[in-house]
């Protein structure tokens, strides 16, 4: 029997206690206090994170492995954790104005968000597979309400009952995946499903790995497994559609990428098929079908879905230098996406947000700053340098080039100029087009997160010596 | 003193940005005016700086100077410098940018505040573009550069301006990504993105022909080269007319350059087998783009087209790979960018006044504008390349060297220089001369600040034609350099190839493309170390042999 672990084991844990904690407070405020101190909790709910990321930096360095090797706390962990936290701190931000403004304010929004944010951590951490599930399960939950949050508008309702629906079926054909992986190797553990495929696999294992595979699909909204993104983008309230296109992306590639390194090293070859497919499958998909799009929200879900096509070609290449680009990648693609979140916020017309690429019209004359970090974020979703967004393709297709990718690597690229025409069009319409009515007055919140964002963006190539170095250490800890 | 000159050149106009986003603010007019000031003291003074490189700039030495290294990307590193190839385009960037802003001076009246920031970040991402010494800062300032110009061309640019803009970004992007893919497996086989190490490393063969392939899609489009030319006059004509002078006098020759300080050196088996292909395009360039020169209505469009042909005579010089060829494709570079950028300025002094580039609007502006009549025809004969202007030199050069290496093509290429010769003279004719139109009766000579425009622009045609000895000089050494780099690399390729063919036939069928490519690599490395001491050269080269 296993004994209960002495309370400074749990030390790397932490962060992940101080969500648990701090949710289940929040909640209780909110019940005893009542609907007045939404706000405030919401608030406060920040705060709880700000807390989790102090808690996550406190953990002493090196690998823990806890609760008999199912949950591990390393480098990689690290990283994606802090990475998952600035996200869900974002949209958290994005979101606190939004609610008063719309008469949203609920306490279980926060609390939710803070649920589904550690559903992240464990997922990062997990290295077992009921752990994922475990994980992902927590994740998706929260998300599935939180995407309904606006109970009287049939499209939320609609975006969530969608999300719900088609997670659960993806969710299931995960679960099924992982029992024949236990069926076919005899143990859940990362580490020895590694040592049981180490000289290949058979066909019943490789279904298990297939069905794997499109759960994480789905929860990255890779192609084919997308369908769900642009309805529940455009239908969820709006920051929290800016959540869902940061942080549950960054957890379920973190533990895409961990589980296939990490348990099935010995058949790469077999993976690096699917991982290719799917890679190429959603970057054309992305660059293609956004082109026709009217609605923001519409827009960047297949952005995100092209986007998460780029960070798979880093998987793909299935080295250290890959899995350091789809770390520097998915860093990049959260201050992106962060940002244009912000902006889409702030297209707040008479009182009421408006969602069409068209009322962006000659922004750049009526609101000349929010038009010029709209832009840069826009050329670095392009990958234009010296923009970030460049240095994140580059790393990934670097990877690639090395893997021997190289038909990979020249169809990302050509879809990327592909995608640079939509992004250029919005830069067009921003730019080039006659002004129409201006929007409200931005948000100081909103202010904040959008300039981070575009300074990031802009200034990342003047020193990228961080985040670089910090993804290689990370990287290097799942070899 | 050892401040670094070259950074300072490069990031200065930057700077001048930054300040123009800062300090203008206030009424339309004030800020206007403000932000004109700023950017032309900036360019200014990059211009003046940049001039105490000419002055410090060795000619004689083969190598970098100004060199500047720091830690960046762990792969790449932040490399600058300038040797004599790169040092002419730097000048001409920072020297033709003043005359830019002060183009623009009463023409752009709206957000001039934008337009100033743009063009500054322009210049500093062109001057960057040539004194980068690393793959990857390269292309950073290479492609960093689509970014203003497509703004440029899409903000104040002419009716058509969206359809020109997304053209010249997506064409010039597509090129370029290729590129990219190549950069990176030349750092996986290389191990380093750095240019200097590059030109001393020997790629196999296999990789040199598709990295000189990828290098092409990107120089091609940029040069631009037929049949990809075709973004380049929809850009020009919608194109404000300090952005044509840019994009004519100034990004065209990025191409060139790339092919100068990349395709050459680096894939020199590659540059030799592709070169009929080179000379074929460039051929086509010349006579097809003069002959379509000769049926445009639109002034613009001529001189993009002439555009075309003369870079054709850029490629055909470079590849030809002879002193003479490369020196004149430099030459040329230089010239063209002093002459068309000037005609470009030439065309925008009537359009501000007529808002027409019609040339059957136009006609006996000789009457009412002697002055403009003469800057025009100066710059009309040096694009002839008439004798004693510097449109000849570059010409001759890129002709001489070509006919040494390929008779054929030199011939063909010269019926262009009678071609651009007819279309010039003919616009020259049709614009300036005859009866003056009704219409024109009103029109003004040039001013004082178009005179101190054309002046310098003047001076310099005249004067490099007459007397070329001071660019030539400047290159000459790196010149000389890189043909002996060059001329090594084929002769051991030939000589890896014959002795292949004699003993290894069986091995070769075999086929095992990682022993070849090993072979291959110690004989270029052995080549290109040796040609840094010329005395060496003949020995090395005969053992080789």
């Amino acid at each position: 029997m296993t004994q209960l672990p002495a309370l400074h084991d749990l030390i790397p844990l932490l962060p992940e206690l101080v969500l648990a904690c701090g949710a289940m407070a929040m909640l209780m405020l909110g019940v005893t206090v009542g609907e007045r101190s939404s706000a405030v909790v919401n608030g406060f709910c920040f705060i709880v994170l700000l807390l989790a990321g102090a808690a996550l930096s406190s953990v002493p360095p090196g690998s823990h492995a806890m609760f008999g090797g199912g949950f591990l706390v390393d480098d990689y962990a690290r990283f994606l954790k802090l990475l998952t936290l600035v996200g869900s701190g974002g949209a958290l931000l994005l979101s606190l104005d939004y609610l008063t403004l719309e008469n949203q304010q609920k306490f279980e929004y926060g609390a939710l968000f803070l649920l589904s944010t550690l559903g992240m951590l464990m997922l990062i951490s997990a290295s077992d597979l009921i752990a994922l599930y475990l994980g992902l399960e927590l994740m998706s939950l929260p998300l599935y309400v939180i995407a309904a949050s606006n109970r009287e508008n049939v499209k939320s309702t609609e975006a969530g009952l969608k999300y719900f629906v088609l997670g659960a079926l993806s969710s299931g054909m995960l679960l099924y995946g992982a029992s024949l992986i236990y069926g076919f190797t005899g143990t859940v553990n990362f580490a020895g499903i590694a040592k049981a495929t180490q000289s290949g696999a058979g066909v019943g294992l490789i279904f298990g790995l297939v069905f794997l595979f499109v759960g994480f699909c789905f929860k990255i909204s890779a192609v084919p497994f997308h369908m769900w993104t642009p309805d529940v983008y455009e239908g969820a309230p709006t920051p929290v559609t800016a959540f869902f296109a940061a942080a549950p992306k960054v957890a379920g590639i973190a533990i895409f990428a961990r589980a296939t390194v990490v348990a099935f090293p010995g058949i790469t070859h077999e993976w690096q098929q699917i991982v290719v497919f799917v890679s190429i499958a959603s970057m054309a998909l992305g660059s293609f079908a956004a082109i026709g799009q009217r609605n923001i929200k519409r827009l960047m879900a297949y952005s995100s879905i092209g986007h998460m096509g780029y960070a798979l070609v880093g998987l793909a290449a299935g080295t250290a230098e890959g899995v350091q680009g789809v770390l520097v990648y998915m860093s990049i693609y959260v201050a992106m996406t962060l940002g244009t979140f912000a902006v889409i916020l702030s297209m707040r017309r008479d009182g009421k947000l408006v969602e069409n690429i068209s009322d962006l019209s000659g922004l750049a004359r009526t609101h000349p700053t929010m038009a010029f970090f709209l832009g840069v974020l826009l050329f670095s979703l392009a990958g234009i340098p010296p923009l970030a967004g460049f240095f994140a393709k580059f790393y990934v297709f670097l990877a690639a080039i090395k893997a021997g990718l190289f038909t990979l690597a020249v169809i990302g690229v050509l879809t990327s100029v592909i995608g640079a025409y939509y992004y250029l069009a919005i830069v067009k319409i921003m730019y080039f087009d006659e002004p129409v009515p201006g929007f409200q007055r931005m948000p100081a919140l909103l202010r904040l997160v959008l300039g981070v964002c575009g300074l990031v963006n802009i200034l990342f190539f003047a020193y990228p010596a961080p985040l670089l170095g910090a993804a290689t250490v990370a990287a290097k800890s799942l070899f | 003193m050892n401040w670094p000159v070259l950074s300072v050149v490069t990031f200065l106009p930057l700077f001048g940005a930054l300040l123009v986003m800062l300090l203008v603010r206030g009424n339309e007019r004030l800020a206007r005016g403000t932000a004109r000031w700023i950017a032309l003291w900036s360019t200014l003074v990059t211009f003046a700086i940049s001039l105490v490189m000419v002055w410090r700039f060795d000619s004689g030495s083969a190598e970098f100077q100004f060199v500047e290294k720091a830690d960046w990307l762990g792969i790449a590193s932040y490399h600058m410098g300038v040797d004599g190839i790169s040092l002419p385009f730097v000048i001409l960037t920072t020297g033709l940018m003043p005359l830019c802003i002060l183009a623009s001076w009463t023409v752009i009246q709206t957000r001039v505040k934008e337009y100033m920031i743009a063009f500054l970040v322009l210049e500093t991402l062109m001057v960057g573009t040539f004194a980068a010494l690393d793959l990857v800062l390269f292309y950073l300032f290479f492609e960093g550069g689509l970014i203003p110009m497509f703004l440029i061309i899409g903000i104040w640019g002419g009716p058509r301006r969206v359809y020109a803009s997304f053209k010249f970004f997506l064409y010039t992007l597509l090129g370029s990504v290729l590129m990219l893919l190549a950069i990176m497996a030349m750092y996986w086989e290389a191990g380093t993105t750095d240019i200097v190490a590059l030109l001393r490393h020997g790629f196999p063969v296999g990789l040199q022909k598709w990295a000189w392939l990828a290098f092409f899609a990107s120089f091609a489009v940029k040069m631009p080269m037929w049949p990809v030319h075709t973004w380049l006059p929809d850009a020009h004509v919608e194109a404000p007319t300090a952005g044509s002078v840019i994009l004519a006098a100034i990004l065209l020759k990025m191409g060139g350059y790339g092919f100068l300080r990349f395709s050459l050196p680096m894939f020199p088996a590659a540059s030799h087998d592709f070169a009929p292909l080179i000379f074929t395009l460039s051929v086509v360039a010349i006579i097809y783009t003069s002959l379509v020169a000769l049926m445009q209505e639109d002034v613009k469009k001529l001189i993009a087209y002439s555009s075309v042909a003369h870079m054709g005579f850029v490629t055909m010089g470079i590849f030809a790979a002879t002193a003479q060829g490369v020196a004149g494709g430099i030459f040329q570079m230089i010239s063209h960018g002093i002459v068309s950028g000037a005609l470009f300025l030439c065309v925008g002094v009537v359009y501000d006044r007529m808002h027409t580039r019609e040339i059957a609007a136009y006609g006996g502006l000789v009457n009412r504008m002697p002055l403009y009549a003469f800057v025009f025809m100066v710059f009309t004969l040096a694009n002839v390349g008439l004798p004693g202007t510097s449109g000849f030199v570059g010409e001759f050069l890129s002709l001489i060297g070509t006919f040494r290496v390929n008779t054929a093509v030199a011939i063909l290429a010269t019926l262009g220089v009678i071609f651009s010769a007819a279309y010039a003279l003919w616009l020259y004719r049709k614009m300036i001369f005859g009866n003056l139109k009704p219409s024109l009766e009103g029109i003004r000579d040039i001013g004082w600040r178009e005179t101190v425009i054309f002046a310098p622009l003047v001076v310099l045609t005249i004067l490099f034609g007459v007397a070329p000895k001071p660019v030539l000089d400047m290159s000459a050494a790196s010149v000389a350099q890189l043909l002996e780099n060059y001329n090594h690399a084929i002769r051991a390729a030939k000589a890896v190839e014959s002795k292949d063919r004699l003993s290894f036939r069986g091995a070769r069928e075999a086929s095992e493309p990682g022993i070849q490519t090993q072979r291959y690599n110690v004989v270029l490395d052995s080549g290109s170390a040796s040609s840094v001491r010329p005395g060496m050269t003949d020995a090395t080269g005969g053992i080789v042999r």
